[in-house]
């Protein structure tokens, strides 16, 4: 009796596995699970200090309303997909601040001419070190700060029509 | 999409370009330091890569900002932490050693315990007695007792 | 129209799998001598079906028929002729359909050279390779099927990643997959003794060759695939523990345990069960290696394509058949009969610490690649566990393996004692001494302690002849003679015990690898161990889908000239990436290994490196694979099973 139950444990082990796999998979194809993803170490935060010529974190925390800080480059293919979305959360009345990550400023000026231009206010963090305080790997990422200057949401790649619906929820979870 | 990014991020900079001499810092025990640090730290933006190893932008910057601190006199460990506190334990190659990875690293004394424990549990088996014979057998087992 | 011919072929080849796995299976279950016999010719048609298609596939990848919507994705008509045929194998849908061809291929050779074994046996041998072929076969033809037509079909293709294209590269993927797949042989010998009901000496012997065969085939993948990125990656590592690695490591570590379980079994019928769930293991790691590359799970270099619905498929496969398999084995492993009593220090005893140790590396090995996604999925916290993690737990347990791996083959069966067959050794242990001790001048603690293991092996494997040949005490002529009587499995034993010693020493010599990165003019000449590195020039270069800039680096060591070395970087034309050609110049002692970086003003940072006994390296599994080969030559593996005698009539005394 005792030998069955330690031969089965092979068959056992092999189902749990299987099982995690697929739960695996699942979560991959409904977009919960991803395991090129990185977790954000922001969330809850306080945004970390900056000084950029453009804007401050100080500058962030004293205007009093939710702000979505959004890292582009004119040379990120990505971003020229978000550019549209980015105009239409704009118009949406979205604030949205911008930070040019690691871009020649004349390159920067020449993507908003030709895209438009969202932002309320840009900065630009040419060395990248500003970008490495907020843990960015690549550009577009997106980080919305609520109104107490508390990071509550960070979203990589480019942001979604859907943002503002997410946006929404996530000021008033 | 975020895939893309990542993908244009990796072949922005020249794709496995080596290293620059000059980012190398001038006292050799700290440059030493510094590589073993960063043989420590993941490459974000690459597949399974250190920092030392891989040519993408990112890892460039972040070897910088090793070897500032190594040159300003921080510990491994100090140096560590403050990109954990950035990017979070994905960065670190070798896991921290806590509650949730204790399975991970008790793995070799596990598995040694285990493989021996199967051993011994399947070496201790009753000695199988051979199966009560049915009433033909029995018959037959008699007949050639008798001759 | 080749397409069509080859799309035909794999739909046949799936009709006669189907075949394959039910009526040898119903033959072998109802004792029906007939469709038994079968077996082989369905294996043989099998086989056939899927060279035609792979063929037909490698002919419209020649043809650049770039209607067909692989050939567009993989290829260009810029493509030199050699990665036009090799590259058939390097795609997604081209390398399944190579798996297929391997698995038909396995079961063609046991149709063909299983003559030896008895036909129940043998039918539900090529019973259960049908099933897993049926499986692999289906999945080609329905989700990762390489003749789909695109229409209109475009002027050009997008070509090759350019790092594929590469002769090193062209053939690992054979090779391991000669080795991925040959294992389904041992899986399918397991499942037919569980249905059997019998497991025996006789089985243990049969087994073997077909379990070394692949073994060889492994080892000499992997050893090409880390040769290949030691070559091509550009700084000179040869191992990363990259998932993806560690994923064919896995199979081969169980599959070393798999041949030596099985040596118990046929020696003395113990770990029969052991041997059983080895063999169903070593296959399942196998295939669970194949789905978590390409279901986009796993995060690696060598991943191919992410896409869950294809991942959710080949899930399904693996629980059908590993799933069976253990099933299989849960219900019927009891029957396999008491085994062989024997003491712990004996010679099975020994070869028991061997199968626990393999197997706890293995445990260790999969734990640390699948924690961070058991991790995320769990707690969605993401970990990342890289070569510290695996330096730190694989080593402490595989230096036991090293030092008994000498000791084991001087026990006798049963019953041994240990301090004479220690002693027999003391030459051995002295030469590991001194070379120890020798090392520790040029090298650090951890490496010099290799350095000795290795010898430790080296001279432990040549003991095992020199106890058979009885050197030094019986004369020399009678040595020799027992030499050349010796039989090849002794040789096979020694070459691949001495051939892993030769591999670690190779690990502990890059260890001390020296290197230098540095920003060289034309002129300039630097020195690094002993050799002086002169940049002669810089110029451009053009092949056929690239263009290249290439540095000419002349090395002398004291003025006496040694090779002129030309690394390149060469940009490629249709998918725009730069790679790395490094340029290594090896005297089978150490490697010369030159990088060409960026250019500035002129100068170009170049990397440098003498890498002392990194050839070794590969040499060493050279030798292991080697070793497996001889013993899979030896006469004694091939005898068959009894056959009736014909019996003449009137010949029986009443």
């Amino acid at each position: 009796m005792n030998r069955r139950l330690l031969l089965g444990i092979p068959l056992v082990a092999a189902g749990a596995a299987g099982v995690a796999f697929y739960a695996m998979l699942h979560g991959m194809e409904t977009g919960t699970f991803d395991p090129r993803g990185t977790n954000s170490m922001l969330i809850d935060k306080p945004l970390p200090d900056f000084t950029l010529a453009g804007f401050t974190s100080a500058d962030v925390r004293a205007a009093g309303h939710p702000v979505v800080i959004n890292f582009f480059a004119s040379w990120c293919v990505p971003c020229v997909d978000e550019a549209p979305t980015l105009m239409a959360l704009a118009q949406a009345g979205v604030s949205l601040w911008g930070i040019a990550y690691k871009d020649k400023p004349a390159a920067t000026d020449a993507f908003l001419a030709r895209h438009g231009n969202p932002f309320t206010r840009l900065a630009r963090d040419e060395p990248g070190t500003v970008a490495i305080d907020w843990g960015v790997t690549g550009v577009p990422e997106s980080y919305l700060i609520d109104a107490n200057g508390i990071v509550r949401w960070r979203f990589t790649g480019p942001l979604p029509l859907a943002a503002t619906k997410i946006l929404a929820e996530k000021l008033h979870a | 999409m975020i895939r893309l990014a990542l993908l244009l991020l990796l072949l922005s900079g020249p794709a496995w370009a080596i290293s620059d001499p000059s980012e190398a810092l001038p006292d050799p025990k700290q440059e030493a330091r510094a590589v073993e640090i960063g043989q420590q730290l993941r490459c974000l933006v690459c597949q399974n890569e250190s920092i030392e190893d891989s040519g993408a932008d990112l890892a460039r910057d972040l070897r910088k900002i090793v070897r500032t601190q190594v040159a300003q006199g921080k510990s491994d460990q100090e140096v560590i932490a403050w990109l954990v506190a950035r990017y979070g334990d994905f960065v670190r190659l070798r896991p921290p050693i806590r509650w949730d990875t204790a399975l991970l690293w008790a793995s070799p004394l596990v598995a040694l315990l285990a493989g021996a424990a199967a051993f011994i549990a399947m070496r201790r088996r009753p000695p199988q007695a051979p199966a009560p014979l049915d009433a033909a057998e029995q018959k037959r087992l008699n007949r050639l007792l008798e001759s | 129209m080749i397409a069509e011919l080859g799309h035909f072929a794999l739909a046949l080849a799936v009709a006669f799998a189907v075949v394959q796995a039910i009526l040898p299976l119903w033959g072998a279950w109802r004792g029906e001598a007939r469709l038994m016999q079968a077996a082989p010719a369905l294996a043989i048609g099998q086989a056939i079906a899927l060279i035609v298609s792979f063929g037909c596939l490698v002919a419209v990848s020649v043809n650049d028929d770039f209607s067909v919507s692989n050939i567009y994705e993989n290829s260009n008509t810029l493509k030199p002729l050699l990665y036009k045929i090799t590259g058939a194998w390097g795609s997604h849908e081209g390398s399944i359909l190579f798996w297929c061809l391997v698995l038909s291929l396995c079961g063609g050779a046991v149709a063909l050279f299983g003559n030896p074994l008895p036909s129940g046996l043998r039918a539900r041998v090529i019973g259960i390779l049908g099933v897993t072929a049926c499986g692999f076969e289906a999945f080609c033809l329905t989700e990762s099927n390489p003749f789909t037509r695109i229409w209109p079909p475009p002027a050009n293709g997008q070509d090759m990643n350019p790092l594929l294209q590469d002769p090193g590269l062209a053939f690992h993927p054979p090779m391991l997959y000669a080795g991925y797949v040959g294992f389904a042989i041992p899986f399918a010998f397991a499942v037919a003794a569980l249905l059997e009901g019998r497991i025996d000496a006789a089985w243990g012997r049969w087994v073997r060759p077909w379990t070394l065969g692949a073994w060889c085939c492994l080892t000499g993948g992997i050893a090409l695939g880390s040769w290949w990125s030691y070559y091509v990656l550009g700084w000179g590592g040869f191992w990363f523990w990259d998932p993806v690695e560690n994923a064919s490591l896995l199979p081969w570590l169980t599959g070393t345990a798999l041949l030596h379980s099985a040596i118990v079994v046929e020696k003395r019928e113990a770990l029969k069960t052991w041997t059983v769930l080895l063999a169903i293991g070593t296959f399942a790691l196998s295939l669970s290696g194949t789905f978590l590359v390409r279901s986009g799970i796993l995060n690696s270099v060598h991943s191919f394509a992410n896409d869950p619905a294809r991942g959710v498929f080949i899930l399904g496969l693996l629980a059908l058949i590993i799933g069976g398999a253990l099933l299989i084995f849960a219900i019927r492993a009891p029957t396999l009969g008491s085994s062989g009593l024997f003491a712990p220090v004996s010679r099975e005893g020994a070869l028991v610490l061997n199968n626990i140790l393999l197997c706890s590396i293995a445990a260790v090995v999969m734990t640390g690649t699948i924690y961070p996604l058991f991790t995320d999925l769990l707690t969605s916290e993401k970990i990342s566990v890289g070569p510290p993690f695996f330096n730190a737990t694989v080593l402490p347990l595989a230096t036991p393996v090293f030092l008994a791996m000498s000791l084991g083959p001087t026990l006798s069966w049963k019953r041994a004692a240990l301090a004479p067959a220690m002693m027999r050794l003391w030459w051995a242990a002295l030469i590991a001494l001194a070379v120890a001790g020798i090392a520790s001048f040029g090298m650090n603690a951890l490496p010099a302690f290799a350095m000795g293991a290795a010898a430790w092996m080296v001279a432990g494997a040549v003991a095992e002849i020199v106890e058979r040949i009885r050197l030094f005490r019986v004369p020399v002529a009678n040595s020799l003679q027992r030499l050349v009587a010796l039989p090849l499995s002794t040789f096979g034993t020694t070459l691949g015990h001495a051939g892993l010693g030769v591999t670690i020493a190779g690990i502990a010599g890059m260890s001390m690898a020296a290197s230098q990165i540095v920003l060289m003019h034309p002129g300039d000449s630097i020195p690094l161990a002993g050799y002086d590195f002169k940049l002669l020039d810089l110029h451009d270069a053009k092949g056929s889908n690239y263009n290249a800039r290439v540095a000419d680096i002349a090395i002398s060591r004291k003025g006496v000239p040694v090779v002129t070395l030309s690394p390149e970087r060469r940009a490629f034309t249709t998918q725009t990436m730069t790679t790395t050609e490094a340029k290594i110049h090896t005297n089978l002692l150490a490697d010369l290994y030159v990088v060409l970086g960026d250019e500035r003003d002129g100068a170009a940072v170049m990397r440098l490196h003498w890498n002392p006994l990194a050839p070794w390296i590969w040499l060493g599994a050279l030798i292991m694979a080697l070793g497996g080969a001889c013993s899979l030559v030896d006469r004694r593996l091939r005898i068959a099973a009894p056959t009736r005698a014909s019996v003449r009539v009137g010949t029986l005394r009443a």
